[in-house]
């Protein structure tokens, strides 16, 4: 009953595979790196070939979980009232939460059906023989004396040109020149720190990309994201302002172009956050905005409950479906386990960043609709374009705890059929006797 | 030194007829399963740990079940006692049936997941489930709805 996974890996002939999976990273990973035109494209494709037909990728459970509603399954144990047995359908219901839960998995990285050489993706394989080990060997001397230290250069030299061409920028009077130079800085120093990722993007339905006075929402797996999205288009940016490195970018670019940063304090405001956006989008001459509603990282397998607040604002919503390729390197930052120093290290020394970006048809509130159902509508159709599961827990779960009243809402579940089950005979007889 | 912890508990789960009961692939499963749950990283699950899966504390009689896990008057519970807790849900095969008639019962049988529900009513492990027991059960189905007739007109 293992997982494919384990028994995946058998000597012999597996070696020749692995040495064309082992350039097949090299190569993805350098590429980016010193090419600067689109005839990568080629390139790339053949090489994920390769790689991809030979690499399954799918993701199984560990336990065998029977779907069945309540109603049903109670129903099948008894017809009447309040039977012993009850007890064994959320008996059973427990223990299978505890073994595998739908919502502290997103949490944590996910699992990979076969190794992709990264040690931090080694939770249930072990030693299999010395040639894959020496394999493992190279493809980390390879990542950490050779990639690692050219994409740190890159990294420092689109940091910098950020910094110094944004201020400069910024010194311009408003003007269309300014929108103009600005749009180029950003474009070309996100394009630098893409490459200093060795990021693989692949865009589609670029004639749905988010147009001026709009807001873009995306699925979040990682920091990166921002960097992804502004890789073909400019946004204005949402967020806290944070100190240090991140606070000299921020403070820079908002000088060339109008991001929307907040103090920490004014974060909890959500009227006044709300009030800010709507002023922004009210200008059709503004960027688009950028929001992620689901509020913090998860782990790109799903995309759970999005916060109805960037749905209040109104305007027309830009839904964007962001899907990494797990093989080649993780991307989800598991912000209790790693501080973001140790974040970026980890996908510096990956092999490569590859993802699927798809612009989706615009979409705007229903009449009737409220922000929770619109919110629900918006993020469905992320879902199914990204390939991800829909969950409708709240990402918050990460740290905090599940309230009361959804426990109580399944008691009243359990009642409302013992009540069904029992009141149908009790009010016959009722109305017999009148 | 996770590592090191890891095969040692791998080779003491080989002599403890419990981890017989289970494949090395699953207890490789459990064992991440549980890593994960402890978040004090100190080799044994509390309450607490338990009650942050969202599912489980959802679940109306999600208190009992955590505390099926923890014998009497302990609060942690180790490997060991995680997987005993939960090789009684292991399905019957039908090969282990004929098996071994004089040797201890494995711990999925039919008879010891009875007991395990019975154990989950009887909350003062007297082995017998008195009435305020069973109003107790009741109370966490919400009977003030079972007890009320509504009226049409």
């Amino acid at each position: 009953m293992g997982r494919p996974g384990s028994r995946l890996v058998s000597s012999g002939s597996i070696r020749w595979s692995w040495v064309k999976l082992l350039s097949g990273m090299v190569g993805k990973g350098l590429l980016p790196c010193f090419t600067f035109s689109r005839q990568q494209n080629v390139i790339y494709l053949l090489l994920e070939v390769i790689i991809s037909s030979w690499l399954l990728f799918h993701s199984q459970g560990i336990i065998e979980r029977d779907e069945t509603p309540m109603e049903k399954e109670i129903a099948r144990l008894h017809r009447v009232d309040f039977e012993f047995s009850d007890i064994f359908y959320f008996c059973r219901k427990g223990f299978e939460a505890i073994v595998e839960d739908e919502v502290t998995q997103r949490f944590s990285s996910e699992e990979l059906v076969s190794w992709n050489l990264l040690t931090r993706t080694n939770v249930n394989f072990h030693y299999i023989s010395l040639r894959l080990s020496v394999v493992w060997g190279i493809g980390v001397i390879v990542r950490y004396c050779f990639l690692l230290p050219l994409r740190f250069t890159l990294a420092a030299i689109g940091i910098t040109s950020m910094i110094v061409g944004t201020t400069m920028v910024g010194q311009l009077p408003n003007s269309s020149v300014k929108n103009y130079l600005s749009e180029v800085v950003h474009l070309t120093c996100s394009r630098i720190l893409v490459r200093a990722l060795s990021g693989t993007i692949h865009y589609h339905n670029k004639e749905n990309k988010p147009q001026k006075g709009g807001i873009c929402v995306a699925n979040h797996t990682s920091p990166i994201d921002a960097i992804i999205l502004t890789n073909d288009g400019c946004y204005a940016m949402v967020g806290q302002v944070h100190g240090g490195l991140m606070g000299v970018i921020q403070r820079a670019a908002v000088k060339a172009c109008p991001h929307v940063w907040f103090e920490r304090s004014e974060m909890k405001d959500r009227l006044l956050v709300t009030k800010r956006l709507r002023e922004h989008v009210a200008d059709k001459s503004k960027l688009p905005i950028l929001i992620f509603p689901e509020g913090t990282c998860i782990n790109n397998t799903s995309v759970m409950m999005f916060k109805k607040g960037s749905f209040e604002i109104g305007g027309t919503i830009y839904p964007v479906a962001i899907k990494y390729d797990p093989q080649f390197g993780d991307a989800f930052w598991n912000s209790s386990k790693y501080n973001i120093v140790s974040y970026l290290l980890r996908i510096m020394t990956s092999w490569a960043i590859v993802c699927n970006v798809w612009y989706m048809p615009p979409m705007v509130r229903k009449e009737g609709e409220d922000a929770v159902q619109f919110a629900n509508r918006v993020r469905s159709a992320i879902a199914r374009q990204g390939g991800l599961t829909e969950l409708p827990w709240d990402g918050g779960l990460k740290r905090a705890k599940v309230k009361d009243t959804f426990k109580e809402e399944q008691q009243k579940n359990y009642s409302k059929m013992l009540v069904r089950n029992g009141s149908v005979g009790s009010l016959s007889t009722g109305t017999e006797s009148d | 030194m996770e590592k090191v912890n890891r095969s040692r508990d791998k080779q003491k789960g080989k002599k403890d007829t419990t981890a017989e009961v289970f494949s090395h692939s699953q207890i490789t499963r459990l064992y991440s399963r549980f890593t994960s749950l402890d978040k004090g990283e100190n080799g044994t699950l509390s309450r607490e740990d338990f009650q942050r899966i969202p599912e489980l504390a959802i679940n109306p009689l999600g208190d009992r079940i955590i505390n099926a896990f923890f014998p009497e008057g302990e609060d942690q519970v180790n490997f060991r006692g995680f997987m005993r807790t939960l090789a009684h849900f292991r399905p019957i095969e039908d090969n282990e049936k004929s098996k071994d008639q004089n040797g201890p019962e494995p711990l999925n049988s039919r008879s010891n997941k009875l007991h395990f529900a019975f154990r989950l009513y009887d909350l003062d492990k007297d082995d017998k489930i008195s009435r305020d027991e069973l109003l107790q059960v009741l109370e966490k189905v919400d009977v003030e709805q079972k007890m009320s007739i509504r009226f049409l007109h």
